[in-house]
């Protein structure tokens, strides 16, 4: 197999002659031998990624039969229902792809669920990746980029499910020019640049299609592209495990372990949205009718990750100010810039808050466990909570009918909860965190409980607690606390006060550095055995401070780059 | 770690069974360990996954041997079926017209099943191919240092000095600085051409076609109304303005809901907005009142409206409106109430505005004051 050299002669043939001309054979070498950790949550980003090229391939199959325009004409097709109504060309033109055009409504049901799965696949995978802390140096930048992404995939999403002209997205829209009109000084002009005019004009429509099709998708391509070689030069990071270390990548290559596993992912996530797109009506606009600004049905839903921005509206109390004579629409502007901004302003910043939070400007290329960094997973869920309350409101009016709750209880409750539910969360998270920590202290420090129990010569029952194996050892002492910087008031030899603790900000860095060192420490904690009950047994017991001398005593820092801190040296707080 | 395993082999179940709240068995990564157990498991049970069991078994092992040869079967299976229901896709398409909706339902069906077997089959097929056919290799590639050595960086600054000097950039002010002012017309051009996207709003936001005596229309029928066809207290109809009934970048702004009342329900305050009448009975007929139907919170059409309570819901963000009462906000978003449309009746003795809005309907907007 791959011992033997010889290549098949047309390989050796087109590939010589290619090579002759590119120098191909080396760059491939390279590509073909490249190493791809395998871990399933690595498989999310792949499904953003497929996602897009369906949307991409079906896309272009729509764009082939869609018109965009607004030029009102007179339905007469195969939908009879809606015979003889005004509708403008981008209606009619998607009901025909719908009824008139084969395979046109399985296209058009895949590019609008692949839609959808893009974006949830965007978010699940930053998850990921926050989680874990993959955004750490140097994979700044191309954290930047994943929400650069995120962000111009939600005007991607809403400039294309607002094309087809119908009832629902029409709604949507008029939000949307209404929330622009809401921009202080330049909002009624931005407003009326887009639409041309008032709303709705004739002119969004075609303005949007060029947008959706071209300018956005562009943008995003070169976004991708640029993602997905920053990964490759850089190389994926991989999770704690034996063998793995800061200056290793360990998995299958390239070809064919990860052509092969990455085309079948891709024929799945096909095929699932082609499965959807087949059982689960999505966007039906002809039962929505075509758009009529003062027509409007209830319980109208944007899609999914517009729910935010609908939520965070609908929870909004009334508040307006005037402002030098000018009218200041709060109720409209907050709900529309804070939540986002915060969401994705604070993820931008966090790898570099967390940079200067813990002075730690090392390489990261193994992921942490959630857990071994309680701050950043709290901060993650207090967000995730954040999002999800403004998310559900979203869907307050189905969530009333739903629940059986008066509509305006439900707002009440989400006002309340966007400011406590982040705050439970995040002081949650973190006891879970050190409790797992906790947990897994015991479990390194005595082994795990083995399910068996023997009756001692005495006659007591005790349960064996069994050592850990190398491998389970390898992933819970990847445990790396960041170094706890000069305390605020502290000065060095010459009297001068630690730079980090000088005024506000230095104060403020010192307690948030306090916080991302709290850990539990693990450390042989005597041979007394203080936990539990005191009556250790022998046998288990004796083997278990064996394994206390190899694990505890010498950690595995030979896995550990020179100056990287081995685990259990942070500071409890 | 494996003799461990083997001195307990008493416990052998207990070790391929796995109390819950107990680490996984290792994990297949290098170790000759994991082998070893696994090697030990595979002939004591079958129920395992292949990889489990026979990961790690020379290439020439019959168990390996028989096993591959299954599996090639069954990828094989997996890609004809992809065939055929590759086949079946091309099939319905020819076979399988549109132009109604149940066609088109048993069009999408036909199409759907078999494009998503064709699929999955094609991924189970590739899948179970890399996972049970190719050996399980694990490769161990250096990271290599991101950061360009000492050399390099330095060259590199040399280099940049040594061309910004050549290029006398710094040493020539006047160069640099007619560079930068001949380019920055060049820069504000594009902002510049995209001037004519859309008019300037003027005053467009403030005024709609109400005029004084223009006929209420009832949307749909088109129709105007005497204060008699519409006395069902409870009511609310749509009114479009005469004249503009289908013209929706007017009615957008124009529309109007009409409601009716029982004597004495209707209690609207005389307000006005810096000297401006914004609301007032006398704009009222025979217990009929006309608010916009534009929500002054974003621009959706306030379209329930509840008798009992005489609330007036927008649907999209729950911004709900006192009809009695000038249609003040008494819940959500909205921060103003529904403008009121002056009413009168004309020699027709149909309902007509007395004038137009005396304020901008819908949504807030920064020169609005």
């Amino acid at each position: 197999m791959s011992e033997n050299f010889d290549v098949p002669k047309a390989l050796s043939g087109t590939g010589g002659w290619l090579d002759d001309r590119f120098h191909g054979a080396r760059g491939f070498r390279v590509l073909m031998r490249k190493v791809f950790p395998d871990h399933w949550s690595f498989m999310l980003g792949e499904i953003a990624l497929w996602s897009f090229v369906i949307l991409l391939l079906t896309g272009t199959f729509l764009s082939l039969f869609f018109v965009p325009s607004t030029t009102d004409v007179i339905y007469h097709g195969s939908y009879v229902k809606l015979n003889g109504l005004p509708v403008s060309e981008a209606y009619k033109s998607t009901l025909n792809i719908s009824f008139d055009v084969r395979g046109g409504l399985l296209m058009r049901q895949i590019h609008h669920w692949a839609a959808d799965l893009f974006m949830a696949a965007l978010t699940i995978h930053m998850l990921r990746v926050f989680f874990t802390g993959a955004y750490r140096k140097p994979r700044e930048v191309n954290w930047l980029i994943g929400i650069l992404l995120f962000s111009l995939g939600l005007i991607e999403g809403l400039f294309g499910y607002s094309l087809p002209d119908d009832q629902l997205s029409g709604a949507g829209l008029r939000i949307f020019e209404g929330v622009l009109q809401g921009i202080p000084v330049v909002g009624t002009y931005l407003a009326y640049f887009l639409f041309g005019g008032g709303f709705p004009g004739h002119l969004i429509v075609p303005r949007m299609y060029i947008i959706h099709v071209l300018l956005i998708p562009g943008i995003l391509l070169a976004l991708i592209t640029a993602h997905l070689f920053i990964m490759f030069h850089q190389k994926h990071t991989q999770m704690p495990a034996k063998g793995n270390t800061e200056r290793n990548v360990t998995g299958q290559p390239f070809f064919p372990y990860f052509l092969a596993k990455g085309g079948a992912w891709f024929f799945f996530i096909f095929a699932a949205l082609a499965l959807l797109a087949t059982f689960a009506t999505i966007n039906p606009i002809w039962l929505y009718g075509p758009y009529n600004p003062v027509q409007i049905s209830s319980a109208s839903q944007p899609d999914w990750y517009m729910g935010i921005l609908e939520g965070s509206l609908r929870m909004m109390p009334a508040w307006e100010i005037n402002f030098l004579g000018h009218t200041l629409s709060l109720s409209v502007l907050i709900p529309f810039a804070l939540p986002l901004t915060i969401v994705l302003g604070g993820a931008a910043l966090w790898p570099f808050f967390e940079q200067w939070a813990t002075g730690d400007k090392s390489y990261h290329h193994t992921n942490d466990r959630p857990r071994n960094a309680p701050v950043r997973t709290s901060i993650g869920m207090a967000a995730v909570v954040f999002y999800g309350v403004l998310w559900a409101e979203g869907a307050n009016d189905v969530l009333a009918d739903f629940l059986q709750i008066p509509l305006y209880t439900i707002t009440w409750i989400s006002r309340v909860l966007i400011f406590v539910g982040p705050l439970l969360a995040y002081v949650i998270t973190r006891r879970i965190c050190l409790g797992l920590q906790r947990k897994d202290k015991e479990t390194l420090l005595h082994g795990y409980e083995s399910g068996i129990i023997r009756q001692l010569p005495n006659g007591e029952f005790i349960e064996v607690h069994k050592p850990v194996n190398e491998e389970a050892r390898a992933v819970l002492e990847a445990k790396k606390v960041p170094a706890l910087l000069p305390a605020p008031g502290s000065e060095d030899a010459n009297g001068v006060p630690a730079p980090t603790s000088r005024g506000a900000l230095g104060k403020f860095r010192a307690a948030a550095n306090r916080a991302f060192a709290e850990t539990i420490v693990v450390e042989a904690d005597g041979h007394g055995n203080g936990h539990g009950n005191g009556h250790e047994p022998a046998v288990a017991g004796a083997a278990v401070a064996g394994e206390e001398h190899d694990a505890v005593g010498a950690p595995s820092s030979a896995a550990l780059p020179p100056g990287e801190t081995p685990s259990g040296e942070g500071e409890d707080s | 770690m494996s003799d461990m395993e083997e001195t307990e082999g008493a416990e052998g179940p207990v070790a391929r069974h796995r109390v819950i709240g107990t680490p996984p068995p290792s994990p297949r990564l290098l170790g000759p360990t994991a082998v070893a157990e696994d090697r030990e498991a595979a002939i004591v049970s079958d129920e395992k996954g292949f990889e489990e069991h026979i990961q790690g078994l020379p290439p020439d092992d019959p168990r390996v041997i028989v096993h591959a040869s299954r599996v090639e079967k069954i990828v094989a299976a997996c890609f004809i079926l992809a065939f055929i229901a590759g086949c079946g896709f091309i099939a319905a398409y020819v076979g399988l017209g549109v132009h109604s909706v149940n066609k088109t339902l048993r069009s999408n069906l036909a199409l759907g099943f078999s494009l998503s077997v064709t699929l999955a089959a094609l991924g189970l097929g590739a899948l179970l191919w890399v996972r049970h056919l190719m050996p399980d290799v694990e490769v161990v590639e250096e990271r290599h240092e991101l950061r360009s050595d000492e050399k390099d960086r330095k060259a590199f600054g040399s280099y940049f000095k040594e061309g910004t000097a050549n290029s006398q950039f710094v040493k020539r002010p006047l160069l640099r600085r007619t560079l930068m002012l001949g380019t920055l017309p060049l820069i504000a051009a594009p902002v510049v051409l995209l001037r004519d996207l859309g008019p300037q709003p003027g005053t467009s936001l403030r005024h709609t076609v109400w005029s004084p005596g223009r006929r209420l229309l009832v949307a749909g029928t088109n129709q105007p109304l005497t204060p008699a066809q519409f006395s069902a207290p409870g009511s609310m109809i749509t009114i479009v303005p005469d004249g503009y009934s289908d013209n929706l970048d007017e009615l957008t702004k124009a529309t109007v809901i009409l409601i009716k009342f029982r004597p004495g329900e209707l209690d609207i305050p005389t307000t006005t907005n810096g000297g401006t009448l914004v609301g007032t009975m006398n704009w009222t007929v025979d217990n009929i009142v006309a608010y916009s139907k534009i929500c002054t919170h974003v621009g959706c059409p306030v379209a329930l409206y509840e008798q009992t309570t005489h609330h007036i819901l927008c649907p999209c963000h729950q911004s709900t409106f006192d009809a009695t009462k000038g249609a003040e906000v008494i819940f959500g978003p909205a921060a103003r109430p529904l403008p009121q449309l002056p009413l009168t009746v004309d020699s027709s003795g149909y309902l007509v505005a007395k004038s137009d809005f005396t304020q901008p309907v819908g949504p807030s907007f920064w020169e609005r004051g």
